[in-house]
């Protein structure tokens, strides 16, 4: 560990520059207008789980920023790297940017954006109060930031990997990778990985012991349904990402076998492990997103979803195919025909529940009331890209064709097709639906479908190319080609695509910034605004700490729908005596928490035992002190709630 | 809805300007996987096909239906029938259950054929007896050993048309993918395994070849150029190379496997026998009398 460490190079520099000016401005920020003991007391120490989701999603945008401009530095040195021209990144450079891509888009991006929707959603939906375990949340979010966090130390201390995003060995043993990079992304992926899998045990736990009375599994709204097939994909697939990291950094750390090319170890092992824990990530993301739209076009079609059994059965299937399939991506490996035909059938097979799902989406707006708000943008082109990309994913399931297409710039564009038309739509409508339950007024809607245009118009001009040019016979993850594969014109339009696609991304700050500015014209005083049918919109927004001031009774699906429909104007509110609610108190525990994996996994990446020991006896001394800590709750007393709810009800009224 | 259609109008403008333009730059442009050169990549070229058509079937009417029924049902259009609390209806349930059923169904029936039929590893049904051909990924360049002829080639594999080639492909390196796009089928390139490819050319053609699996900086690096020629020019080829004196040995390999990228073609006219062999072994050590591991019976 020195000072030269850090890298000499110019983009880096900036970038490090670029972070230490945004800290310096925030730090600054929080001093001048006294903010630290309100950010320490009402945020960062809080296990109130609409703040965590809050916290979640903050960070998921501010890596989602980092992850555009890497992708933006790629498609640039594509752009230009023709024949003689180099461009501007070195080969070793652009591995790590195309690793780091990779990691940041699926653990930094996508996971925190979908367990804060979990966060905001979740416990509201079912009628509950807060998650089971508030403090296994508060942990959770810790862990992930310490890693949120070691990753971008990882930009400007030392080096990222660069072995693409699933890091297969033997490039990512000591022999071809002897540097930090791979350290990090054990390390980032093993604490970000283990904060994952606590919240997807205390959401399962949510879901199937919290639920309101009356809320039966089949009562239960379809983002509960997805997010609990997500979560119990979580469980399931996590410990196999944590076992193989494991075995890998024992490779790297103590010099063992398990992956190596010699002394009998096995690449293809890792490749088997890594995709039986990377195949069902891509649907525990997915799954969601189909929940988020379950929601969002019923209320804008005014009507009940159509096929719910139907559409409970099709995501419990596709979350059980999802564990059969992960062979199809390594056809090219090797296996037999048999084994091949095998793993490509059992993927097509997927494609009969999501079609299910597209149909039963069309049939919930057909004889419906459609209006065109900003999430239902985002459903219709959903529609739109991501049934061209299950098309294209259906092809490359074809063992015969992937053998073809395996590794092209065809397949980057299948799965960018899934993952921003399916994924990233899923969850921007998902957010600009329920943020105004959060923060108490809607999102500037002509931004918003401003935004929606530059995201879809520049996904299809960034990945269309991708095809052609995986027909054209190019692979991934090339930083330079001869100019006479006449791949140039076609790299610069996806160029421009991702220049579009960031105008989205700045037109979707300007939103932000918009709707704060306009918040008391945009103002949620009802807090169902948008003739909302579960339960989270019975309640004001923004939502109160307690959620609840009276746990609703729940008769049927679509719980709020029905009593709007029975008594409009009793609604949620039925004369029913406040109780005496416990609430967990605040604790710093997992902050600190958070705080000593991250000395650990720094620590362990640069081979300092002693500090690695310490981070290491940190977190475990700081769970066995919090574990005998009594005093984990508080009592807000029925008279304090009943004056809490009426203030809520006038300023409602 | 009017600042909404004139950002949509104006991106579509771009886009279709963008895609135009497109055109014109890549005419005359060989789009390798749609032009193959040999059976296997026919094979793939109509089963891509094949399978594209088959499902348009439900692709274009999820497409046409959400367009008509967003359109027909928007909240403006009172007109339309509103029926709010209509949420099942078994028949047309068991409608689309059952045509996705039915594709996936014919889809898997070919895959299962197909992917048989195109198996890496099966040998092609051929007159001709086929030439074999040892392939040896290394950083970051692409070695290739005739057994047969006794010669060696860096980056550059020749090879007659209308003949079954028979690659026997290995690394000594991290993981590559051998790739030749006109003729079709890749496999991947392990240390210390043996995997298979067979393909074949119909005519003389000169193709691109590459590594398809990112394995480090020198990757972008790592072609070669692939040549189908006549039995007279690949016979009087093998002469050619089989005069030039240098000679090819695990001395020479140990050199050659030191990391480079962009490496020039070289030739070897005498390649040490056994040599594939070695570099397969070499990691088999500490028990390097053990047998050459090939992925599975041929």
């Amino acid at each position: 560990m020195s000072f030269a460490a850090l890298p000499p190079n110019a983009i880096v520099l900036s970038a490090f520059l670029f972070m230490i000016a945004l800290a310096g401005l925030i730090i600054g920020a929080l001093f001048y207008y006294k903010r630290w003991r309100w950010l320490w007391d009402e945020w960062l120490t809080s296990l109130d789980a609409k703040k965590i989701g809050v916290m979640y999603i903050i960070v998921g945008f501010v890596m989602l920023v980092r992850g555009a401009i890497d992708a933006a530095l790629m498609r640039g040195q594509q752009a230009v790297a023709a024949g003689d021209s180099l461009g501007y990144l070195s080969p070793e450079h652009f591995g790590q940017i195309f690793t780091a891509h990779g990691v940041i888009m699926i653990f930094f991006v996508a996971m925190p954006l979908m367990f804060g929707l979990f966060n905001l959603v979740v416990p509201m939906q079912i009628g509950a109060r807060d998650v089971a375990f508030p403090f296994l949340n508060s942990l959770s979010f810790w862990l992930f930031a310490a890693a949120a966090v070691l990753m971008n130390i990882s930009l400007v201390y030392g080096e990222f990997a660069s072995i693409g995003w699933l890091g297969y060995p033997p490039l990512s043993e000591l022999e071809y990778s002897p540097g930090v990079g791979v350290d990090y992304y054990i390390w980032i992926l093993q604490i970000a990985g283990l904060g994952s899998l606590f919240s997807a045990i205390n959401f399962l736990v949510t879901i199937l012991k919290m639920r309101a009375p009356g809320m039966t599994l089949m009562r239960m709204p379809m983002f509960e349904w997805t997010t609990l097939a997500s979560v119990v994909l979580v469980i399931v697939i996590f410990p196999i990402l944590t076992a193989t990291l494991a075995m890998l950094s024992l490779d790297r750390l103590l010099g063992m076998h398990f992956f190596t090319s010699d002394f009998g170890g096995n690449a293809m092992m890792y490749v088997n492990l890594i995709w039986a824990w990377g195949h069902p990530e891509v649907y525990v993301l997915i799954l969601p997103a189909f929940g988020a739209f379950s929601e969002i076009v019923p209320t804008f079609a005014k009507k009940r979803l159509f096929g719910y059994s139907s559409m409970v059965a099709a995501s419990i299937v596709i979350c059980f195919l999802s564990f059969v399939v992960w062979l199809h991506h390594f056809f090219t490996m090797g296996a037999g025909a048999n084994v091949n035909a095998f793993f490509g059938i059992a993927t097509m097979v997927i494609a009969i529940p999501t079609g299910v799902k597209v149909f039963n989406w069309l049939a919930t707006m057909y004889r419906g009331r459609i209006t065109f708000t900003t999430p239902m943008y985002w459903f219709l082109g959903f529609v739109g890209t991501f049934t061209l990309g299950g098309m294209t994913g259906v092809m490359m399931a074809v063992p015969g064709i992937d053998f073809q297409m395996h590794n092209s710039l065809f397949l980057v564009a299948h799965f960018h097709n899934m993952v921003i038309g399916g994924v990233v739509f899923g969850y921007l409508a998902a957010l600009s639906f329920w943020f105004p339950k959060i923060f108490g007024f809607t999102l500037d809607e002509k931004w918003g479908i401003r935004a929606f245009w530059c995201w879809l118009i520049g996904f299809f001009v960034a990945f269309m190319p991708l095809y052609l040019l995986g027909f054209m016979g190019a692979t991934r993850r090339l930083e330079h080609y001869d100019a006479s594969t006449g791949w140039q014109p076609l790299f610069i339009v996806a160029g421009i695509g991702v220049v579009i696609i960031a105008l989205g991304i700045v037109f979707q700050a300007v939103q932000l910034v918009v709707s704060i500015i306009k918040r008391h014209e945009y103002a949620d005083t009802t807090g169902d605004p948008w003739d909302g049918r579960t339960l989270e919109w019975s309640i004001p927004s923004p939502a109160p700490f307690y959620n609840f001031a009276i746990i609703p009774a729940v008769h049927g699906r679509d719980a709020f729908w029905e009593m709007k429909q029975s008594d409009p104007i009793v609604q949620a509110r039925p004369a029913q005596e406040y109780v005496d609610i416990e609430l967990p108190c605040n604790t710093p525990v997992g902050v600190y928490i958070g705080a000593c994996a991250f000395v650990f996994g720094f620590a362990i990446v640069w081979h300092m035992w002693w500090l690695a020991l310490l981070g290491f006896l940190g977190v475990v001394g700081l769970l066995i002190a919090r574990s005998f800590d009594e005093n984990t709750e508080y009592i807000l007393p029925a008279a304090e709630i009943a004056r809490l709810d009426a203030a809520y009800t006038q300023k409602t009224i | 809805m009017s600042t909404m259609s004139r950002t949509s109008i104006f991106l579509v403008l771009v886009a279709v300007g963008l895609v135009s333009l497109l055109a014109h730059l890549s005419g005359g442009i060989d789009i390798q996987i749609l032009n193959p050169q040999g059976p296997i990549a026919l094979e793939q070229k109509r089963l891509i096909i094949t399978a594209v058509l088959l499902m348009l079937i439900v692709v274009v009417p999820v497409y046409v239906l959400a367009a008509l029924i967003a359109w027909k049902y928007r909240a403006t259009n009172t007109d339309a029938p509103y029926t709010p609390d209509h949420d099942h209806d078994q028949r047309i349930e068991i409608v689309w259950w059952t045509i996705p059923l039915l594709i996936i169904l014919t889809l898997g029936t070919i895959t299962w054929k197909t992917t048989h039929a195109l198996d890496p590893f099966r040998p092609l049904d051929s007159t001709v007896s086929p030439v074999t051909i040892q392939v040896v990924a290394l950083n970051w360049k692409w070695l290739f050993i005739y057994p047969e002829y006794g010669i060696a080639t860096v980056n550059y594999v020749a090879f007659p048309e209308d003949t079954p080639v028979s690659f026997h492909i290995t690394a000594d390196a991290p993981m590559n993918s051998f790739w030749i796009p006109s003729l079709g089928s890749q496999i991947y390139a392990m240390a210390g395994m043996s995997t298979r490819l067979h393909l074949l050319a119909d005519q003389p053609g000169t193709y691109h070849g590459l590594s398809a699996n990112w394995s480090g900086e020198g990757f972008s690096g790592m072609k070669f150029i692939a040549q189908s020629l006549s039995r007279e020019d690949f016979d009087s080829w093998v002469a050619a190379v089989r005069q030039i004196s240098s000679v090819f040995d695990t001395g020479e390999y140990d050199l050659l496997a030191l990391p480079s990228s962009h490496t020039p073609v070289r030739y070897f006219g005498h390649a040490q026998p056994g040599l594939y062999d070695y570099v397969v072994n070499k990691y088999m050590q500490p028990h390097d009398t053990m047998p050459v591991r090939v992925l599975h019976d041929e």
